[in-house]
């Protein structure tokens, strides 16, 4: 059964009326948040972790047990006084493929200010920062511009919404770097540094931003959680499989009749989401080639395995894939698909923050040995060679850049190994002849 | 990583830019900037700060903008922090031009998305026309790279330009916004096709039809 567009959060997805405060209101948006908070810090966690959200980021890790892991009591800093909690909003949105930040922010962003104000209450922050990618200039714009509309509406700031509790929200803008959408990587960069992760342990939940308790929650996470507390655990998790629950901004992007973002209900087959909201592929079912089902970093899946998937974390885990962001990419038949790998292979060179050497210099040597299958200029035994160097920087770094990089050319050998081979043998008989 | 190169600090360079001060405008700006982040905690504000640069550069050269080493050491001294931290950040994200650039910066997105829907044609499109990375027209007006995802990947390709961003483009459709642009006016930002507003579906609705016509209100629904 089809989502209904009464059962979706984002009713201003597509920004066709205005996103300011009092249109926001009109929808539903900061509809007596006071009682929200007036249920306490638990209730609101216990809500959370019974909706059965799972973050929006990509990692997919419960969003009530994430904010559970928040100190109840403020560790001390060393004068004896408590310190601070923060919650980081992660709208650093640069994932090849991920566009739904954007459209929230962008289209609806009193829904992740009154979602900021909710989530940063249930785990004790002082404040919340929100950073969005420098890209995002405009809808940085408009983040601004809210903020003033619900900070002159007592929404935010002291006494947020009448609740007695004081709540600032901080908007900060990136620069360009694909990186600090890594959480530790977030924190160094809001702190003015070069955005290059820190080791874990210490968690953020522990010694975050400025050393102090800090959790970092996707914008898609922080949006919807006001509308999960006022429809209650019960609704939203009447959407999707179980441990996949709720509604999801999905982005088609790629060789589809109408690329579009839209939200739908969790674990939709990938083929219902495709032919009602896209139009269908390009030239019909029988033109695909391949997905990439949840954006650049997850391996990608060939169409007999993607038609009938459902589109959630586990559901696409069982095609050996993720749902990441819900970034698809989808690739018909007139795709140059080692080209296409390569490409992202030459993201991940580019965003590589060069802190760990096997991703500083696995990431340039991957996507060399790349452009050389591309081409057919290699020997099959660098195939070998490649898949072997890819397990090298799997796991091998402090964050996931290096699985990132690594996971697509995985997914590339694993399902297109014979077209590699056919490059590389029509290569050396060109070379004979 | 990204192959980045700082402007050699010459005596040319300090004799233009060894005065740079904030206009009284960015200075009320500034100090707005450093109140976001706890006391003590200024240095939170090197972006921010190394942006408004930029930018108050770009409006004196009438470009984009760019940050000539003495720029970031102003910056270092505002917020009491060593250069070599100021000169690490500004060279790390890629938003901060170390070198000089033209009054228009276009930046093509090439990465899978946008290529899949016909990035290559609006390369080739930048080159027919002179443009060339790391290389400023003749007349000034241009300057080009070619950029990571910028996430508008449902509205692919696109380009941004300055602080603008024009999607679902095609050769044609970016020659009409380069045309304007170069005539001193201001295209339309956002998708290109006419068809389109945002990201929805083209043609038909295929949920939120509602929402086209009025501020429809869901809850009365629930």
């Amino acid at each position: 059964m089809a989502l209904l567009d009464k059962d979706r959060i984002f009713t201003n997805l597509y920004g066709y009326q205005p996103w300011n405060l009092k249109e926001a209101q009109a929808r539903g948006a900061w509809d007596n948040t006071k009682a929200l908070i007036e249920r306490g810090r638990d209730a609101i966690i216990d809500e959370m972790k019974a909706s059965g959200l799972r973050g929006r980021g990509g990692a997919g890790f419960p969003t009530g047990m994430k904010w559970s892991f928040m100190p109840k009591q403020p560790p001390l800093d060393q004068n004896g006084n408590p310190k601070p909690s923060f919650l980081v909003i992660n709208a650093d949105e640069s994932e090849p493929g991920s566009c739904k930040d954007r459209e929230i922010m962008r289209h609806d962003p009193h829904l992740l200010f009154e979602g900021a104000l909710v989530a940063g209450f249930a785990m004790g922050a002082r404040a919340a920062y929100i950073y969005i990618r420098g890209e995002y200039i405009r809808e940085a714009e408009t983040l601004f511009a809210a903020r003033e509309e619900a900070y002159a509406a007592g929404l935010l700031g002291k006494n947020a919404c009448g609740s007695g509790y004081d709540f600032d929200v901080f908007v900060h803008r990136g620069a360009g770097a694909y990186i600090c959408g890594e959480e530790t990587a977030m924190i160094e960069s809001l702190e003015g540094k070069k955005g290059q992760p820190r080791l874990k342990p210490p968690f953020p939940a522990g010694a975050g931003l400025y050393g102090c308790p800090t959790t970092v929650n996707n914008v898609e996470s922080i949006a919807v959680a006001p509308t999960i507390l006022r429809r209650g655990a019960a609704w939203f998790s009447s959407f999707g499989r179980e441990n996949n629950k709720g509604t999801k901004l999905f982005q088609i992007s790629g060789h589809v009749n109408r690329p579009c973002v839209v939200e739908e209900e969790m674990s939709i087959p990938f083929s219902e989401l495709i032919e009602r909201h896209c139009g269908g592929i390009r030239g019909g079912k029988d033109n695909l080639l391949a997905v990439i089902p949840g954006g650049s970093s997850v391996p990608l899946v060939p169409a007999a395995d993607i038609w009938d998937a459902p589109m959630d974390f586990d559901g696409l885990k069982a095609v050996g894939s993720g749902l990441g962001t819900a970034a698809v990419i989808v690739m018909d038949k007139s795709t140059d698909i080692v080209r296409a790998i390569s490409r992202i292979s030459y993201f991940y060179k580019h965003e590589s923050c060069g802190q760990c050497t096997p991703c500083r210099e696995g990431t340039g040597w991957m996507w060399r040995v790349m452009e050389r299958l591309r081409t057919g200029d290699a020997e099959v035994e660098e195939i070998d060679m490649l898949q072997q160097v890819t397990k090298q920087v799997e796991g091998h770094t402090i964050c996931a850049l290096g699985d990132a990089a690594a996971w697509p050319i995985q997914g590339l050998i694993r399902h297109f190994r014979p077209e590699l081979e056919r490059r590389i043998a029509e290569n050396v008989r060109e070379a004979a002849e | 990583m990204a192959d980045r190169y700082i402007e050699p600090d010459t005596p040319e360079l300090r004799a233009r830019w060894g005065n740079f001060a904030w206009t009284p405008e960015n200075a009320e700006k500034a100090k707005e900037v450093v109140a976001r982040y706890p006391e003590g905690r200024q240095r939170s504000a090197v972006m921010p700060l190394l942006d408004l640069a930029q930018r108050q550069v770009g409006a004196e050269l009438n470009t984009q903008g760019w940050l000539p080493i003495p720029v970031m050491e102003y910056i270092a001294a505002y917020l009491d922090m060593p250069i070599i931290r100021v000169v690490e950040v500004a060279t790390f994200y890629t938003m901060y031009n170390i070198a000089p650039i033209g009054r228009f910066h276009v930046q093509v997105c090439g990465t899978t998305p946008c290529m899949l829907r016909g990035s290559d044609d609006l390369l080739a499109t930048c080159k027919s026309r002179g443009m060339k990375k790391g290389h400023i027209s003749e007349d000034g007006l241009w300057s080009f790279t070619e950029v990571e995802c910028m996430g508008n990947c449902a509205s692919a390709p696109m380009v941004q330009i300055n602080d603008d961003n024009y999607e679902d483009l095609t050769s044609d459709r970016l020659n009409a916004v380069l045309d304007a642009l170069a005539r001193g006016e201001t295209p339309k930002a956002g998708t290109q096709d006419p068809a389109r507003h945002t990201v929805e579906p083209v043609g038909e609705p295929t949920n939120l039809a509602a929402m086209i016509t009025e501020n429809h209100d869901y809850r009365s629904e629930w």
